[in-house]
């Protein structure tokens, strides 16, 4: 066997122009496939940073709140409610509002900013910087060192700056985990500083952070806090309630699918072709080799592993691709939000199998209609 | 005493139905023997390359058969003629149809691979038969490089790589000039005949017949003279 397809090997990579096309038309689908799909997942990761730095188990919220920058205040009294529910540890506020920063500069910069409870400081962040419990001084706040920390002057800790015409300063700076979408700076601090710099409406709890005695517990909580007319999520039920937000209700999941099918048309179709006629050109020698005595079977393992070793290589060299622009652009722009994820490259890489498929069905189907009788009279 | 190569009893071929239907063989007899050149001649149309295909196992007969050295060739699987076409026949076809991503060794080593032959063994051996045929220094060149003579002796090379007892020749000097065609089969004659193989071409071309054994005449689908 080994010899046939050695035999294969050499009729595609001899024949240099097709198998050029070949690869260039598998690799570039590929490349736009994880290049799409990268990007969306980078989004969705982001979208949902807060979510996932915070780390809190449970968050109570507004069910009408859809992604975590646009909150929904609630009353007191929901976090007072909560915290009688039998199962909860604790329940503790946290502030999220948005406000424009003054830098020494003169110049507005908006920010996010987080307000921690003032006696757990649930939620904090992990400092490079400064001690926590600064958070407390007089006009303290955490900067977030993320992709965004540039727009804040990259300040250093003692830096002052003004936050709604109020002062502040800078007394940590904390380890970025995952940056956000929407390209602003964060800043932490207490939940009392915050309502009180940043205005608010009557209500002020953007979100309750539940930690639940134990994970039996949380279908009981969400029952209660529904019966407040909220809703109870577990982290990753808030952040699947984000994702599917962008996905579904703002074009994005639909455009980057668009997106990925087209690749995937251009590249079977640029694939499909080139194999196709790489076939017709060989089929008559397909046929002396049937005459001469090469099985039906023999034939077919060649063009799979034609077509297979092609679909390989280009999606090695798509991924590649896809990776080292991905890298570069990153290097350049700290915000580009693409990230490669198992997923997507399992999705590229059944596209690819498809692709491979799709052509070699072609190829064998033309070879096993030869007539080596055909053939020989010519 | 000669012995039997093939054995073709009341062989039949037609293609389509009703009206269309064309007899392309009729009812043919005929032997060859080993270590004999077997002409097939006749005019165009008179169904030598559908009998030749018959008898060498790429087409199916319609009525008759076919003992090639005493078996019955169309009682085989397909995957046993496959075989038996592999280790007992060697084509040469008009066209030659030689791979031309390959090189010319490479192509001559094609029977041995699909034998099984190691890679390495497999060129050796076709690099035997180069030798043979006088192409040994173009093995390394792909066959378009080549004569249309030298093709043709690089398609003989490959047809008897794989040590056939039986050769098929159809219209081996259609493409070649009067000259080279005879000294191919000149050459055949000298070189590759032995007392264990058994020759058969099919031709149009006089020029050649000086070195036949015995001729066969075909005429619509029937023998006319010979055997
Ligand atoms: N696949 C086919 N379908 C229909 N008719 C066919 C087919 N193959 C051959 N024939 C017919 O059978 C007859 C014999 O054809 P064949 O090719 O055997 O002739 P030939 O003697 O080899 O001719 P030539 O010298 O031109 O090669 C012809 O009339 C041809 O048209
Ligand atoms: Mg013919």
């Amino acid at each position: 066997m080994f010899g046939i397809l050695k035999i294969a090997f050499k009729l595609l990579v001899n024949d240099k122009g097709k198998f050029a096309a070949l690869l260039v038309g598998i690799t570039f689908a590929v490349f736009l496939m994880i290049m799409m799909t990268s990007m969306f997942a980078g989004i969705l990761a982001r979208s949902s940073s807060t979510v996932t730095n915070i780390g809190a188990k449970m968050w109570v919220l507004d069910p009408a709140v859809n992604n975590v920058s646009s909150s929904i205040p609630m009353p007191d009294y929901v976090q007072d409610a909560v915290r009688s529910i039998p199962g909860v540890r604790y329940a503790v506020p946290l502030y999220s509002g948005g406000a424009q920063v003054k830098l020494k500069s003169g110049i507005y910069q908006g920010v996010t900013v987080i307000g921690l409870d003032d006696a757990t400081l649930f939620g904090r962040p992990d400092l490079m910087q400064g001690k926590i419990e600064d958070i407390y001084a007089e006009n303290g706040f955490i900067v977030v060192n993320d992709a965004e920390f540039k727009k804040l002057d990259s300040p250093k800790v003692g830096d002052e700056f003004e936050l709604n015409d109020h002062r502040g300063v800078v007394v940590g700076i904390a380890k970025a985990n995952t940056s956000g979408l929407f390209g602003v700076p964060t800043l932490y601090t207490t939940y009392h500083r915050a309502i009180t710099y940043i205005p608010s409406t009557r209500f002020t709890t953007s979100y309750i952070l539940v930690q639940p005695k134990s994970s039996s517990d949380i279908p009981h909580i969400k029952l209660e806090v529904q019966k407040l007319g909220y809703q109870a999520l577990t982290d990753d039920e808030f952040i699947q309630k984000i994702s599917n937000f962008y996905m579904y209700q703002t074009g994005l999941g639909i455009n980057v699918m668009l997106m990925t099918v087209i690749s995937f048309i251009v590249g079977l179709s640029i694939s499909g072709q080139t194999f196709y006629t790489f076939i017709l050109e060989n089929l008559e020698k397909f046929g002396a080799l049937k005459a001469i005595g090469a099985k039906s079977r023999e034939l077919i393992s060649m063009i799979l592993f034609q077509a297979g070793f092609t679909a390989f290589l280009g999606y090695g060299l798509g991924v590649g691709l896809a990776s080292l622009i991905i890298m570069l652009a990153k290097l350049r722009l700290p915000d580009y939000a693409a990230q490669i994820t198992n997923m997507n490259l399992g999705i590229a890489f059944i596209m690819v199998l498809i692709i491979a498929s799709i052509s070699s069905y072609i190829g064998v189907r033309k070879v096993i209609r030869i007539e080596p009788f055909d053939i020989f009279r010519g | 005493m000669k012995k039997l190569a093939v054995e073709a009893t009341g062989l039949a071929k037609w293609f389509g139905e009703g009206e269309a239907k064309t007899i392309a063989v009729n009812e043919v007899s005929f032997t060859a023997n080993l270590g004999e050149i077997l002409y097939i001649v006749g005019p165009s149309g008179s169904g030598k390359t559908t009998l030749l295909s018959m008898i060498s196992g790429i087409l199916k007969p319609n009525a008759g058969q076919v003992l090639l050295e005493g078996k019955d060739i169309w009682r085989m699987s397909s995957d046993e003629l496959a075989d038996f076409r592999l280790n007992k026949i060697g084509f040469v076809f008009q066209d030659y149809h030689l791979f031309s991503r390959l090189t010319t060794v490479e192509n001559v080593a094609i029977p041995l691979i699909l034998k099984k032959c190691d890679w390495d063994e497999s060129m050796r051996i076709a690099l035997e038969y180069l030798d043979i045929v006088g192409l040994k220094d173009r093995a390394y060149l792909p066959p378009v490089k080549l004569s249309g003579g030298e093709q043709q002796r690089v398609a003989i090379a490959r047809a008897i790589a794989s040590r056939p007892d039986i050769l098929i020749f159809d219209e081996p000097t259609a493409s070649l000039d009067g000259d080279t065609g005879r000294k191919i089969v000149e050459f055949v004659k000298q070189h590759i005949l032995n007392e264990n193989r058994c020759i058969i071409i099919v031709t149009h071309d006089s020029r050649i017949f000086e070195y036949a054994d015995r001729i066969i005449h075909m005429e619509d689908g029937k023998i006319v003279e010979g055997d």
